[in-house]
């Protein structure tokens, strides 16, 4: 998988991996491109596009697009349920996800996309073990975060 | 809690997304990034909390599509802070705002390098995404030991590990030079052996990268993947979670068929065989269900089997299988499927034998053809294109040829192009060819590249009976009323040149022709002006007896001309105009056009190159191009390259490849006679050049008898002929599909070698081929050292020896393949029969990716080789002399043209050869007295006497005598010393090229009278 796009209906970028080095000009120039192919696209038609030599697997939900670029030999369909399994696991995590959630919490996307892909490669299959593996992430956000509270509140009675 | 987090950030982002326009927007974006930039400036009173929230809104805005060229550096910094928020953001913006080619990452690799071999594990999970995911050389430099360590620690959990394969697969991919995983193939195997489903997951993928660069490391892994593919498909043993809608862990198996099609073959009956099992229950058991994830993830296994299949060359029953199930999917409704369907059926085509079953599905893909999607349609046209042949060209053209008008404006050039180039290499007919590519002109004018009608004149030309109906149809669409300009132009080069053939039509008269050509004028763009002019000088050329009234009108549209803003028709103008006037003289030079040196098709070339592309490289698309390279050689043919076949070089003499490519080029002389652009350097090389080859004579300058003839002296003088034979010296031969370049010149080389007896004999990026020689009286021994500079074999290595008629050679076996990096030894056994200057070639071929190399090389088997030094005394040698009386068993010459060098410089070349030169021996200071022994079977050891007497007046002649007891040896080892003595690059060219009517009875003229030579010589 060269990169991973998610693109909302209006055509507004909500997410962007690079697997493969692209400069800031040639992601803007991709992003703009695909947007135009893809968006345009009505219902029923193949989940696939090819686009300058390469393939883009996309799907739709609700108003979202899932992308994934990649090489014109790979298996167009393993990587469609890859996205599957990606929206699955946001699904699971956020509790029936919407656009919103990935809008306000895109940071928390980029988490769960580096546990399944690396390197654009699979990494985990199981929803579960990608579930636990982020809990814990959050955990150790969290027992930092209070760490820190009861630090500050620590500094705050000393210098009172 | 999930939803916690920055508020600064949630605000920012609803600030966005209540902005009502861009403008707004972008306001808000920049005054954001001010504040952020102002932030960061005085980083002292940051807290790491609010460094974060900046660089978390930096990546937002980064997404948004603005630039954010600062701050780089802070969030780098975040990665080497101590506590895991702030690490974890550090790295994850990083990651996402930089790629490898960044040098702000370069300040980060210690921190990262700390992580990965550090204790923490969810540290080096963080480190090990980064790298995974933009590392680049550095990290591999510095890094690549460390993640191969933590992958087959036994002390590191799943989680760990399978971050480490994965990183370690990019490492390798980027780098493959600087990881190094020799040794490897065992660590593989045994992580192949792993529990962990998600370590084996990514496991796999590294082994399918390793594999694709070199399989041959890896045979033991091959089973291992078998066994994994019988215990997923059995379902055994598989954790719940790892099943996706009822398949065991479909990722996996798609993997491990993809790593099993990177290996040629499989040779253990028992593997082979537990395999096919696999493959046929999944090939059997895969079945349409409702479920849209179930369905795509169990096709994702069938699809990938299905290629598995094709790769193995399974029997053809299991192929017939595979092509009905594909028959199926391409008719189902789901979009998808039929999508995939043609795709495989397109690759399936490289099988043999099965594309009498895929054109029983020849209706179906031509409805696909018509297919809403454009994606379907796609894969429609390549599969129409790569099934067409003989027997179904005209339904499949026409076909594509309706389409053509309906279809979309991104497909149509691509459509024409291929509808051409099947239309040229299927005809039944020409005249059907003709038909094709009109109606491709008129339909599709706009998408039809100028090679298209580049080509259909090339072989209009080529072929007379085809050239009335050419003109008849060319005539015909002129009497459209809007015809496209693309077809102004064929009409009117094709009318101009065969009209004359249609005369006794109705319609067809020269002033008709003229008329209706002539109304298209105003219409076209400069460049088909050019060619109209063209068209009427050769109309009027063929009214005879001229027709005043028409020669009025062209007169007058040419002298308008004649002040044109445009060069080219300006010059055509007053050219044609100048010319027409000159009556009968202007026929031969507005004769019909020679015949086109037959060639490979342009198009094809083209649609070759549109073809590859330079993804990375894998079994099928390997597959791909060598079936394409397959299809191109048997379309071409081009005699004119006049290369001799094989077998002839084989019984003639070496020298006569000159005279051979001396022929080929005087018959390209006379074929295109009349034109002016003969005077082709490289006649080696298929010209490109469409455009000018075929305008390029339209354009006349003087008369063409001169021309050729100027083409004559050249290449017959002595300059000319150097010339040419060097480049033939140094162009490799039968270069159709020669993209490999020669490193170092090939003549200089062998030059070397005919006074060395090791060194360099030929090198390309790919091969490398030393030389090892040994000499023993008349025996000798040469080592052929080839060597693969790559990672991946060479293949189809074939090594010929063309032997002279004097040389008995004999060539140890070589083997087919070089494996990557490794050197082969060939032992070349050499007897020599008798003295001659000729050489034996090395005709070389192999095959790397789809690059086929043939070279010729001459090997430095040459006369000086079965010399040996002897050293005689005066009582020795004056006897000996005396007694070789003359002619034929004594020679003298005068050698002029030789390069200076002192007497000294001259015994040292000599000792070199080796001769041996005896000083003292001749009273005369100026002279040289040398002697040496040679070998041959027929002569045994023959002593040779030479004298050398030079002029210390003039140092570029001089005289030499030769003697020894056999006329040949005599003639043969005058003419190699004096090719020594003139200067340096002939000397390396000639024993190769000397023309072989050179021989000892022709010879002895040059001294006829060697006195009155003596005496111009001594004064």
């Amino acid at each position: 998988i060269h990169f991973v796009l998610l693109i909302s209906r209006q055509g507004k970028v909500r997410l962007t991996k690079w697997y493969s080095p692209y400069s800031q000009k040639e992601r803007t120039k991709v992003i703009r491109e695909l947007s135009g192919l893809i968006l345009t696209r009505g219902p029923k038609l193949c989940n696939f596009v090819e686009w300058s030599g390469l393939k883009v697997v996309y799907k739709r939900y609700a108003s979202l697009y899932f992308c994934m670029c990649i090489n014109q030999d790979d298996n167009e369909l393993e990587v469609l349920e890859i996205i599957h399994h990606f929206v699955e696991i946001l699904d699971r995590y956020f509790g029936s996800v919407c656009e919103l959630d990935l809008i306000f919490n895109f940071h928390k996307a980029y988490y769960i996309l580096d546990e399944l892909l690396i390197a654009g490669e699979l990494q985990e299959s199981s929803k579960k073990t990608v579930a636990r593996l982020i809990a814990a992430q959050d955990s150790l956000v969290e027992a930092a975060k209070e760490q820190a509270s009861s630090i500050s509140n620590m500094i705050a009675q000393a210098t009172k | 809690m999930a939803l916690s987090g920055m508020r600064g950030l949630s605000v920012f982002i609803s600030d966005i997304r209540n902005c009502p326009n861009k403008e707004q927007e972008r306001l808000r974006v920049d005054k954001e990034l001010g504040n952020v930039r102002t932030r960061f400036k005085n980083e002292k009173g940051l807290t790491h909390y609010e460094k974060k929230k900046y660089v978390w809104k930096m990546l937002y805005i980064y997404m948004l599509g603005y630039d954010v060229d600062f701050g780089h550096m802070e969030a780098v910094s975040l990665i080497s802070a101590p506590k895991y928020p702030e690490k974890q953001v550090g790295y994850i913006v990083t990651a996402c705002l930089l790629n490898e080619n960044h040098d702000f990452l370069r300040l980060a690799i210690n921190a990262i390098r700390n992580d990965v071999i550090g204790r923490n594990e969810t540290f080096q999970c963080l480190a090990l995404t980064l790298v995974g995911n933009i590392g680049g050389r550095e990290f591999a430099e510095s890094l690549a030991p460390d993640v191969q360590k933590l992958l087959i620690s036994s002390s590191c959990r799943p989680l760990v590990r399978k971050k480490a394969a994965l990183c370690l697969l990019r490492l390798y991919r980027k780098n493959p030079d600087v990881v190094i995983v020799d040794g490897w193939s065992d660590r593989m195997a045994q992580l192949l052996d792993e529990r962990d489903l998600g370590v084996l997951t990514s496991s796999m993928s590294l082994l399918v990268a390793l594999v694709a660069n070199n399989h041959n490391a890896y045979w033991i892994c091959l089973p291992k993947c078998v066994k994994i593919l019988e215990r997923l498909s059995r379902n055994n043993d598989v954790p719940q979670e790892y099943t996706y809608y009822g398949i065991p862990s479909p990722w996996l198996q798609v993997k491990t068929m993809r790593a099993l099609q990177y290996f040629p073959t499989i040779e253990d009956p028992n593997t082979r065989r537990s395999l096919f099992e696999v493959l046929q229950r999944i090939l059997m058991g895969t079945d349409v269900v409702k479920n849209v994830n179930k369905n795509n993830a169990s096709h994702a296994v069938l699809f990938e089997a299905l290629a598995l299949v094709m790769h193995l060359d399974a029997e053809k029953e299991m192929m017939s299988q595979c092509v009905a199930l594909l028959g199926k999917f391409i008719a189902v409704r789901e979009p998808n499927i039929r999508y995939l369907g043609l795709e495989n059926m397109t690759r399936m085509l490289m099988v043999s034998d099965v594309q009498d079953i895929i054109k029983r599905h020849q209706a179906q893909i031509i409805t696909s053809l018509k297919d809403p999607d454009i994606s379907i349609r796609r894969r429609a046209l390549d599969l129409l294109y790569g099934m067409c042949d003989v027997s179904n060209a005209k339904d499949i053209v026409e076909e594509l040829l309706q389409y053509l008008s309906t279809a979309d404006f991104t497909m149509r050039e691509e459509l024409s192009l291929k509808a051409a180039i099947l239309a040229e290499k299927f005809a039944p007919d020409l005249s059907w060819y003709v038909d094709v590519i009109l109606q491709l002109i008129d339909k599709a004018g706009d998408f039809v590249s100028d090679d298209i009608w580049f080509r259909v004149v090339q072989i209009v030309t080529n072929n007379e009976d085809l050239q009335p109906y050419a003109a008849v149809k060319a005539r015909e669409y002129l009497d459209k009323p809007a015809i496209h300009e693309t077809m102004v132009k064929v009409s009117a080069y094709i009318l101009g040149e065969y009209s004359h053939l249609l005369a006794k039509r109705p319609g067809c008269n020269p002033q008709e022709i003229f008329s209706i050509i002539h109304e298209k004028l105003p219409t076209v763009s400069n460049s088909t002006i050019a060619i109209l002019l063209s068209t009427y000088a050769k109309i009027l050329m063929h009214t005879q007896p001229p027709d005043p009234q028409l020669q009025n009108q062209i007169w007058a549209i040419f002298h308008k001309y004649e002040s044109c803003i445009d060069a080219e028709i300006q010059q055509r103008a007053v050219e044609y105009f100048t010319l027409s006037r000159k009556g009968a003289a202007s026929v031969d030079i507005m004769a019909e056009m020679p015949k086109f040196p037959e060639r490979q098709s342009a198009l094809l070339k083209k649609a070759e190159d549109t073809e590859a592309d330079t993804a990375e490289q894998s079994a099928i698309k390997l597959r791909a191009q060598q079936q394409t390279s397959n299809a191109l050689v048997v379309t071409d043919q081009h005699p004119a390259n006049g290369y001799p076949p094989v077998s002839q070089l084989g019984l003639v003499k070496v020298p006569s490849i000159s005279t051979v490519d001396r022929n080929s080029e005087d018959q390209g002389v006379t074929q295109a006679n009349g034109t002016l652009s003969v005077v082709d350097p490289q006649p080696l090389e298929p010209s490109v050049d469409v455009l000018g080859d075929l305008l390029g004579p339209l354009r006349i300058d003087g008369p063409p008898g001169a021309a050729a003839q100027s083409d004559h002296n050249l290449i017959s003088g002595p300059e000319g002929a150097t010339y040419v034979e060097e480049t033939l010296a140094l162009a490799p031969v039968g270069d159709q599909t020669n993209n490999v370049q020669p490193i170092g010149s090939i003549a200089e080389r062998f030059q070397d070698l005919c006074l060395k007896d090791s060194g360099v004999l030929y090198e390309d990026p790919y091969i490398q081929i030393g030389i090892k020689a040994e000499w023993r009286a008349h025996h000798g021994l040469l080592l052929l050292f080839l060597g693969n500079k790559n990672t991946a074999p060479l293949v189809s290595v074939q090594a010929l020896i063309l032997p002279p008629s004097h040389l008995k050679i004999e060539l140890s076996l070589v083997p087919e393949t070089i494996p990557p990096r490794a050197q082969v030894q060939c032992p070349l056994e050499i007897i020599n029969l008798g003295p001659s200057r000729d050489v034996a070639v090395l005709d070389f071929s192999y095959k790397f990716g789809t690059d086929v190399v043939n070279v010729k090389l001459r090997l430095p088997a040459v006369l000086n080789k079965f010399l040996q030094p002897i050293s005689v005394s005066a009582e020795e040698f004056f006897p000996q002399w005396r007694s070789l009386s003359g002619p034929p068993l004594k020679l003298q010459d005068v050698v002029r043209g030789v390069r200076p060098m002192s007497l000294a410089e001259m015994a040292n070349l000599f000792t070199i050869f080796p001769l041996t030169v005896s000083p003292g021996l001749d009273p005369n200071a100026n002279n040289l007295v040398v002697s040496t022994t040679f070998y041959s079977e027929r002569t045994r050891a023959m002593l040779c006497l030479v004298r050398i007497e030079t002029d210390p007046a003039d140092r570029t002649q001089l005289r030499m005598t030769v003697a020894s007891g056999d006329p040949t040896l005599t003639f043969e080892l005058k003419e190699f010393l004096k090719e020594q003595l003139v200067s340096i690059p002939t000397i390396s060219q000639r024993p190769a090229t000397a023309p072989p009517q050179v021989q000892p009875t022709t010879s002895p003229t040059a001294l006829s009278d060697p006195g009155a030579m003596l005496a111009g010589l001594l004064h």
